[in-house]
C-alpha cells in the first residue's frame, strides 16, 4: 500500500441479510485530505465509517486505514482514529469537560495532555462557560459540539466525522466548519459524511457521492 | 485490561450513582431509609425492646385462680394482659389490631382448679371448664408464641412452677454454652437487610448496559481502543465500591438504631465479603437481563425476575421453605449473618465457610455466564 494514502478501500461489500449496504466500493483518500462522502440518508455512509473504524467486518473486499488492515489490526486502527457519530452520544450526568476527558482516558492519553487538549477543544468549540455544567441541560447545538470534541480529544491522525453539523443552527454550523477547516493546516485526514452539498463544497478537497452503497467517480467540490 | 480505562469508566459509574437521583435512591437511600424505618418500627432504638403481644383478658370467673393465671401470663415478659368487660369488646380489639389474642376465662375456672387441687388423680371429681383463646391470624409469630405461653401459664397455675422442670433422669446440660443476643424483630431482620441493600445492583447494571446501548455510547466507546474486559472490569469495580458503601450505610444506620451484632470485627468483615459476592452475582444477573432486554424500560421490568426471588426467598421474609431459599444467592448471605450476628457463630465455623465457598462459586458462575451471554448476544 502507498503510505501517502491515509485510507485505501478495495471492492468493499457489506450485506445485512438481503440488504446490500455497501456495494463494491473502491476508494483512496490521501493523507491531509478532507474527503467528503456525500449522499442521501440511508446511502450507506455510516456503514462505511463503521467498517473503516473496525466496528463491523466487511462481507467482502479489503480496507486499510493508516496502513493497517481493518479486519486484522482493528486495535491499531482505533489508536489512529477519532469518530464523531451521527447521533450525539454523551453522558448526560457528566459535564461537557468530563465527557471530553473521559474519552481522552479511553484513548490512553497522559493526564496532563488530556487537560491541555480538552481546554483547547472547549475554547475552539466556544463552550467555555458551559463546560463545567452537567450536559443534561445543553442545547442541541452545544450537544453537537461536545459530540465533536469527544471525537477529537486524542488529536487523531484520521477523523471520521459522520454528519457533524446535522440539526445545528447556522451559527453553530459556521463555527464547526471553521473548526474542521483548521484540520487542513495540521495535516490531518478527515472523512466527512454529509447530505448537505454546501457543506461538502465548503470543506472537502474531494467528494465521493454515495448512493445505495456504491460511489460515483470522485469529483472536486464545486463541480 | 487497561488500568487507566478501567479507572476512568469506574469513576464515570460512581458519578452516575451519585448524580442520578433514581440510582442514588435505589442503591443508597433505600437501604438507609429501610434500616432506619425498620429500626424505629420494630424496636431497634436503644438496644431494642422485647417483642411483646397484647392479650385481651375477659375474666368471667374473677377468682384468685384466674388472677394467678393472668399473673403467669404477665410474668412471661412477652404477653401483656389487658382486661376487657366481655368477649365482644375483646374480639373488637383483636379485629382492630389493638391486641394479638383474646383469652376468655369462663365462670367456673377457679372451681375447676380447686377440684383438681383437691383430687389430682381422680378425674371423675373434676369439673371441666374450657379457656377460649382467639389469636390474630395475620401474625404468624403471635400464632406460634401465644398458645404455648398460655399453656405454660396454665400448667404453672395447676401444678406449680416446679412442674416446668420436674425431676428427670435425663437433664439438659449447660444451656449457656450457646450465646445469643436479645433478639428484637429488628435484629432478626438485619441479616436480610444486607441482602436487600445489594440486590438492586441487577437493575442498575441492566439499565446501564441497555441505556448505553440505546444511546450509542457503547458503540462510541468501541471506536476507541477500549476492550470489552475494560468495560466489564469497570462495572465490577464500580459496583464493588458502591457495594462497600451500601454495606457501610446498612451497618452504620443499624448501629444507630441500636443493633449490636455478635461476631465482632470478623463478623463485620464477613458481612462485607459476602455482600460483595452477592453484588458480583447481581452484576451477572444484570448482564443477563441486559442481554434479554431490548430497552432500559424492559430491563427494569425483567430485572425483577432476579430481584424478587432474592428478596422473597433470601432476605428477611419468614416461613420460606429452606430448599427453595437455597436457589438464591442471598440465602447464603442472610443465613451466615444470622448465625454470626445473632447466634454468635464463628466466622470460621463449618457452616460459615461452607456458605462463603458456595456463594463464591455461585457468584463466579453467574458473573461469567452474564459476561459470555452479553458479549455473544447483548449487542445484536
Amino acid at each position: 500500500m502507498n503510505h501517502r494514502n491515509a485510507i485505501k478501500i478495495d471492492g468493499l461489500v457489506k450485506r445485512f441479510g438481503d440488504v446490500t449496504a455497501v456495494d463494491g466500493l473502491s476508494l483512496e483518500i490521501r493523507e491531509g485530505e478532507i474527503f467528503g462522502l456525500l449522499g442521501p440518508n440511508g446511502a450507506g455512509k455510516s456503514t462505511i465509517i463503521n467498517i473503516l473504524s473496525g466496528l463491523i467486518e466487511p462481507t467482502n473486499g479489503s480496507a486499510f486505514v493508516g496502513g493497517y488492515d481493518i479486519t486484522k489490526q482493528p486495535g491499531k486502527v482505533r489508536e489512529l482514529i477519532g469518530v464523531c457519530p451521527q447521533h450525539s452520544a454523551y453522558y448526560k450526568y457528566l459535564t461537557g469537560r468530563e465527557n471530553i476527558k473521559l474519552f481522552g482516558d479511553l484513548h490512553g492519553m497522559p493526564r496532563a495532555l488530556i487537560n491541555k487538549r480538552s481546554a483547547q477543544l472547549i475554547e475552539k468549540i466556544g463552550l467555555e462557560e458551559a463546560a463545567d455544567r452537567k450536559s443534561d441541560g445543553y442545547s442541541g447545538g452545544m450537544v453537537r459540539r461536545i459530540n465533536l470534541a469527544m471525537a477529537l480529544i486524542n488529536d487523531p491522525e484520521i477523523a471520521f466525522l459522520d454528519e457533524p453539523t446535522v440539526a445545528m443552527d447556522p451559527q453553530s454550523r459556521r463555527a464547526t466548519w471553521d473548526f474542521i477547516n483548521g484540520f487542513r493546516s495540521s495535516g490531518k485526514t478527515v472523512i466527512l459524511t454529509t447530505h448537505y452539498i454546501e457543506e461538502a463544497e465548503e470543506l472537502a478537497d474531494r467528494v465521493g457521492i454515495i448512493d445505495h452503497g456504491s460511489s460515483s467517480p470522485l469529483i472536486p467540490p464545486g463541480h | 485490561m487497561n488500568f487507566q480505562r478501567v479507572r476512568a469508566l469506574t469513576v464515570k459509574e460512581i458519578l452516575r450513582v451519585f448524580r442520578e437521583p433514581a440510582n442514588l435512591f435505589m442503591l443508597i437511600m433505600l437501604p438507609l431509609v429501610m434500616t432506619l424505618v425498620f429500626g424505629i418500627a420494630f424496636g431497634g432504638i436503644g438496644g431494642g425492646g422485647d417483642v411483646q403481644y397484647g392479650v385481651a383478658i375477659v375474666d368471667q370467673d374473677a377468682s384468685s385462680w384466674s388472677g394467678e393465671l393472668v399473673s403467669g401470663l404477665n410474668g412471661s415478659g412477652v404477653l401483656v394482659p389487658q382486661y376487657f368487660e366481655d368477649s365482644a369488646s375483646g374480639q373488637d380489639a383483636l379485629s382492630q389490631g389493638k391486641v394479638s389474642a383474646v383469652l376468655v376465662i369462663p365462670n367456673g375456672f377457679g372451681a375447676s382448679v380447686d377440684d383438681f387441687k383437691s383430687n389430682p388423680v381422680d378425674e371423675s371429681a373434676w369439673s371441666v371448664t374450657t379457656l377460649e383463646l382467639s389469636i390474630d391470624q395475620g401474625s404468624m409469630i403471635a400464632g406460634s408464641v401465644v398458645p404455648s405461653l398460655v399453656q405454660q401459664a396454665l400448667t404453672v397455675t395447676l401444678y406449680g412452677v416446679e412442674a416446668l422442670s420436674p425431676p428427670s433422669p435425663v437433664v439438659i446440660g449447660s444451656p449457656v454454652l450457646v450465646e445469643s443476643i436479645k433478639v428484637t424483630q429488628f435484629a432478626s431482620m438485619m441479616p436480610g437487610m444486607f441482602s436487600y441493600a445489594v440486590i438492586f445492583v441487577t437493575m442498575i447494571v441492566s439499565q446501564v448496559f441497555t441505556e448505553e446501548r440505546q444511546q450509542g455510547l457503547l458503540k462510541r466507546i468501541a471506536f476507541t481502543p477500549t476492550s470489552a474486559s475494560d468495560i466489564f472490569g469497570a462495572q465490577i469495580v464500580a459496583n464493588t465500591i458502591t457495594g462497600v458503601f451500601q454495606v457501610s450505610v446498612v451497618i452504620g444506620s443499624a448501629y444507630l438504631m441500636g443493633f449490636r451484632p455478635l461476631g465482632g470485627l470478623e463478623g463485620i468483615g464477613l458481612a462485607y465479603l459476602m455482600s460483595l459476592l452477592v453484588v458480583l452475582c447481581n452484576v451477572g444477573f444484570g448482564l443477563i437481563t441486559a442481554t434479554l432486554a431490548k430497552s432500559s424500560g424492559a430491563a427494569t421490568g425483567l430485572a425483577f425476575l432476579f430481584i424478587l426471588p432474592q428478596m422473597m426467598l433470601g432476605s428477611f421474609i419468614p416461613g420460606i421453605p429452606e430448599n427453595l431459599s437455597r436457589l438464591v444467592p442471598t440465602y447464603y448471605l442472610t443465613q451466615t449473618l444470622t448465625n454470626v450476628f445473632l447466634r454468635g457463630a464463628s466466622v470460621t465455623s463449618g457452616s460459615s465457610v461452607q456458605n462463603l465457598g458456595f456463594l463464591g462459586v455461585y457468584s463466579l458462575v453467574v458473573m461469567v455466564t452474564g459476561i459470555v451471554l452479553y458479549q455473544k448476544y447483548g449487542n445484536r
